[in-house]
């Protein structure tokens, strides 16, 4: 009975501490700079900072130091701190077992005169066997104990209702998004609105594959998840400080897996709902670029492309609706300039090499005509 | 029949050492050798050359890394050559060079004559070394003997859907299945030679727990070897059949599941690791007492710890998929498996320590690399400990943060024992020394080679470098980090050529070895150096883990303890 007594209250305090947690992610995670500093001090923070810590930072603001160590959102937050833990105990033990090592090759080497003798002959310790197997178990058993915890707490995140729910699919090499809840298609660039301390705005991604396996992996804002074909997963993310955060893809795909980058750019509410309503607003036909759009519907452009409310209605390559809205090409193997556009259209293989959209042997002025098309697609 | 009372009287053939043979006779010779020691140092020469392409490699690899945007690889060229890395490294340079090792040394260890099936030991080293060609024909063959040919382009764990027909056109992948189908049957062939050795062919008075722990050692790596590697040749064949037959069981548009075969190739994949490791802790194992002048501390332990990480890892391989969406509790029975091996192999780290403790230590060049040995593999274990924490994984999971530990595991760990184990041997298997000064030389510019190079690399991993791009855009904090590991290559690249230097130059002109230069206490030191074919001239006898001691100690012999 006493014993019963003694434990509840334990129960009831990690209980608790997990109920808050759950319940306000963001009144202790929110940036704490007092631990960042402390880290720094022990030399874990290794890069440069990406600057402002205050909230609702700049949006424009690119964290393009994906330092794992400094998260900014609330699923990264809890591996940061189990991750801190975890290094700390490895680094105690690194000291510890180290310096016995190097006790022992200074201390017992062997000195001049020690020829022909040899050292009394130990066999071994029971005690002293025992003792460092029994220290490892221990160390083993609280690392389970806090890996079973969070491991459960991310993965069995509960998340609101009314959650931003998007729809990331994996292809060789670019990410296809959808926001099945406003009807919006875009590709590569992943917008989502920020958290703040009295409201929740978690996103829900489902991530699947068109091809081969991928992953996604945008070290400040969570763990990577594999995108698989023929497999739907699920992670999700809960920013809270604005700002582009890069990424890449994380899983070899094949040549260009390494110009397989993610841009999410994290926007205020009120940002992130004019972008959902620009993209969703009916695409206005400009007709300075006619000569141009005649060329991309009489090409096999729309065999890959998709153009809201026209012709084009191919889904192997990225939706181009509102490209220009998009601040890089081909999944940020160049920043979305005309030049770099135009480099593209005449030949993606200078950009890309070995990249699935082909060279589609244009001449120069057709290229001007498809890029001044494009560059209408706002 | 006592095997003391073999007549030593009847005359040993010895070889017609008057005149000098042609090379042809010396070509034939060991093309056709059963020999053990022959097969062992052709295993470990042959493994030295796929060493130093797949080296070369890496070093071409470490030149695109080291700047950001660098173009001096086209990407699927950088592709190429880290699945040629990883896969060569990892087959035709680990694996042969164990087996090389353990043919050398089991029977010379345990007081035998050679191994159980000598002719199956030399079967088992030519298929290797064809498998081996094989992949590297590749290059020259495989979208087919009529176009350009290409090297496989899909990573070493060669995931699928990416080698399925639709992704991987051409035959390069199918040079990889078949090369390393092919080299598997050799490992397996040498496997249980050496099972069937140990448990029948150990001299009298040696019995299993009098073993020397090396041999303790690979006897676990050799059942690891058996077990393990028929998944990923079941794998293999899976994936032939869907490449070549049309069947679906990788296929996903069809259906098939990607997530099978990483089963599949990790249940082979993560024993393989200690199949490559547990090698290093036998010649640890072995040189650290010697070096010490001390036994290895904890016998009976040392030998349950090694048994144990053989159980045990053979029920780790999903930390390895820790990102593929796996259930919470699905991740943490992973997660907690993988922790339990740190228990076993902390044991032994314990019992090195335990060993030097109180001893006379020797820094001579094998011991040296022992030493680093044990604070890299410290390293190695514990970022491994960092890695089984499944959340920390979904972070650290291929990025280069991985990169960095496996190859403090497999340089630090393996290959730094078997540079150990080549300096402790080979004045063995020649007669002659290598030379101190220019082991030193090797020893401490490869040390700081390999620590510049993968020591950054952890650094790179943590700020969300993946594993496997050809190029990184200037930015992300990366630049200085591999500027750092490619800076470290050309250490490591120095320290090869004195190793390369150094066996050179000993064959040439090195000192006169001994039976015993390092006044050492197991079987193979008992006999000549090198040792004659039949090896020992009158079957040995032993009463205690040391024979050696026993000899050199008649009034204090270790038997009166064990």
């Amino acid at each position: 009975m006493g014993a019963a007594r003694r434990r509840k209250p334990k129960i009831l305090r990690r209980e608790g501490i997990r109920a808050a947690r759950a319940t306000f992610p963001l009144t202790q995670n929110h940036v704490n700079p007092a631990r960042i500093s402390k880290l720094k001090r022990l030399g874990l923070v290794v890069a440069g900072g990406t600057g402002s810590w205050a909230f609702g930072a700049d949006s424009a603001q690119v964290h393009s130091i994906a330092n794992i160590f400094k998260p900014l959102s609330a699923p990264a937050e809890a591996v940061y701190e189990i991750s801190l833990l975890a290094l700390l105990v490895c680094a105690g033990i690194f000291l510890v077992v180290g310096s016995l090592l190097a006790y022992a090759v200074v201390k017992f080497r062997s000195r001049p005169g020690d020829e022909g003798t040899e050292p009394p002959q130990i066999y071994g310790s029971n005690q002293l066997e025992m003792a460092w197997t029994a220290i490892p178990i221990l160390i083993v058993f609280v690392l389970v104990l806090v890996t079973a915890r969070t491991t459960a707490d991310v993965q069995n995140h509960p998340l609101p209702e009314d959650s931003l729910k998007v729809r990331v699919v994996g292809h060789q090499w670019w990410w296809e998004i959808h926001y099945p809840d406003h009807g919006v298609i875009t590709a590569n660039e992943l917008h989502i609105p920020v958290s703040s301390r009295d409201q929740r705005r978690p996103t829900a991604l489902r991530l699947e594959s068109a091809d081969v396996i991928h992953s996604f992996w945008v070290p400040q804002l969570a763990g990577k998840t594999d995108l698989i074909p023929n497999r739907a997963n699920d992670m999700w993310v809960e920013p809270y400080q604005t700002g582009t955060f890069l990424g890449n893809c994380a899983e070899y795909c094949g040549t260009q897996h390494a110009k397989m980058l993610l841009r999410v750019v994290v926007e205020t509410p009120e940002e992130f709902a004019r972008w959902i309503a620009s993209q969703k607003a009916p695409v206005v036909q400009d007709s300075s670029a006619q000569a141009g759009r005649d060329l991309f519907f009489n090409t096999s452009c729309v065999n890959c492309h998709r153009i809201s409310g026209t012709a084009a209605e191919g889904v192997f390559g990225p939706d181009l609706t509102r490209l220009m809205s998009r601040s890089t090409l081909a999944a940020g193997a160049a920043s979305n300039t005309p030049e770099n556009l135009r480099l593209w259209v005449q030949n993606p293989h200078t950009i890309k090499p070995g990249c699935l959209m082909p060279d589609m042997q244009l001449n120069p002025a057709e290229v001007e005509k498809i890029v001044a098309y494009l560059l209408t697609l706002k | 029949m006592p095997a003391s009372s073999l007549n030593p009287a009847v005359p040993i053939p010895q070889a017609a050492a008057a005149e000098r043979p042609s090379i042809p006779s010396i070509l034939h010779e060991w093309v056709t050798t059963t020999d053990h020691k022959r097969l062992g140092l052709m295993y470990i020469m042959a493994g030295l050359l796929f060493f130093v392409i797949s080296g070369c490699m890496a070093a071409l690899i470490r030149v695109q890394l080291a700047f950001p945007n660098n173009d001096f690889l086209p990407p699927q060229m950088f592709n190429r050559m880290f699945t040629m890395h990883g896969t060569a490294m990892v087959f035709l340079v680990g694996m042969p060079i164990i087996a090389g090792l353990m043919n050398y040394l089991v029977p010379l260890m345990i007081g035998a004559r050679d191994m159980a099936f000598p002719r199956l030991n030399a079967f088992g080293f030519w298929i290797f070394l064809f498998g081996g060609g094989l992949l590297y024909f590749s290059y020259l063959a495989a979208p087919g003997l009529s176009g350009a040919g290409s090297a496989p382009d899909v990573g070493w764990f060669a995931y699928s859907p990416l080698t399925g027909k639709a992704f991987s056109r051409g035959h390069s992948t199918d040079y990889w299945i078949l090369s390393i189908m092919i080299s598997g049957i050799g490992s397996i062939a040498s496997a249980i030679n050496v099972i069937v050795t140990v448990i029948t062919m150990r001299c009298r008075g040696m019995t299993l727990m009098k073993m020397p722990m090396f041999v303790w050692i690979v006897l676990v790596v050799a059942y690891l070897i058996v077990i393990v590697l028929p998944p990923l040749t079941a794998a293999q064949i899976m994936l032939l059949l869907d490449r070549f037959l049309g069947a679906k069981f990788f296929d996903t548009q069809a259906g098939g599941s990607a997530v099978l075969w990483q089963h599949f190739f990790w249940i082979f994949g993560h024993p393989e690791v200690y199949v490559l490791i547990l090698p290093g802790f036998a010649v640890a194992t072995e040189i650290i007492p010697v070096f010490s002048r001390k036994p290895i501390f904890g016998y009976a332990v040392m030998v349950g710890a090694s048994v144990m990480i053989g159980f045990i890892s053979l029920g780790v391989w999903a930390h390895h998929m820790f990102t593929i969406g796996m259930s919470a509790m699905s991740n943490t029975f992973f997660a907690t498996s993988t922790m339990l091996v740190g228990i076993p192999t902390g044991i032994k780290l314990f019992n090195w320590l335990g060993t030097m403790w109180g001893g006379k230590i020797r820094f001579k060049t094998p011991m040296l690399f022992c030493v680093a040995f044990l604070f890299q593999f410290l390293c190695a274990g514990l970022t491994g400990i960092m890695l089984a924490v499944a959340p920390f994984d979904w972070q650290l999971s291929d990025s280069y943060f991985v990169v960095a530990h496996f190859h403090y595991v497999l340089i630090g760990g393996l290959l730094f024992t078997i540079f150990g184990a080549i300096y402790y041997w080979f004045p063995k298997a020649t007669g002659k020394l290598l030379s101190e000064k220019l082991g030193k030389w090797h020893f401490w510019v490869f040390l700081i080679g390999f620590n510049l190079t993968f020591g950054p690399l952890h650094i790179a991993g943590i700020l969300g470098m993946p594993r496997r791009i050809y190029t990184y855009d200037v930015g992300r904090g990366w630049d200085v980090w591999n500027l750092l590991a490619s800076i470290g290559v050309i250490f490591q690249a120095v320290g090869i050529l004195f190793f390369v230097g150094n066996i050179l130059w000993s064959l040439w002109k090195g000192k006169k070895a001994g039976d015993d230069p390092w006044d050492a206490w197991t079987l193979e030191w008992s006999t000549t150096s090198p040792p004659p074919p039949y090896n020992f001239e009158v079957l040995p006898e032993v009463r205690s883990r040391r024979p050696l001691w026993d000899l050199k100690h008649p009034t204090d012999p270790d038997w009166k303890y064990e």
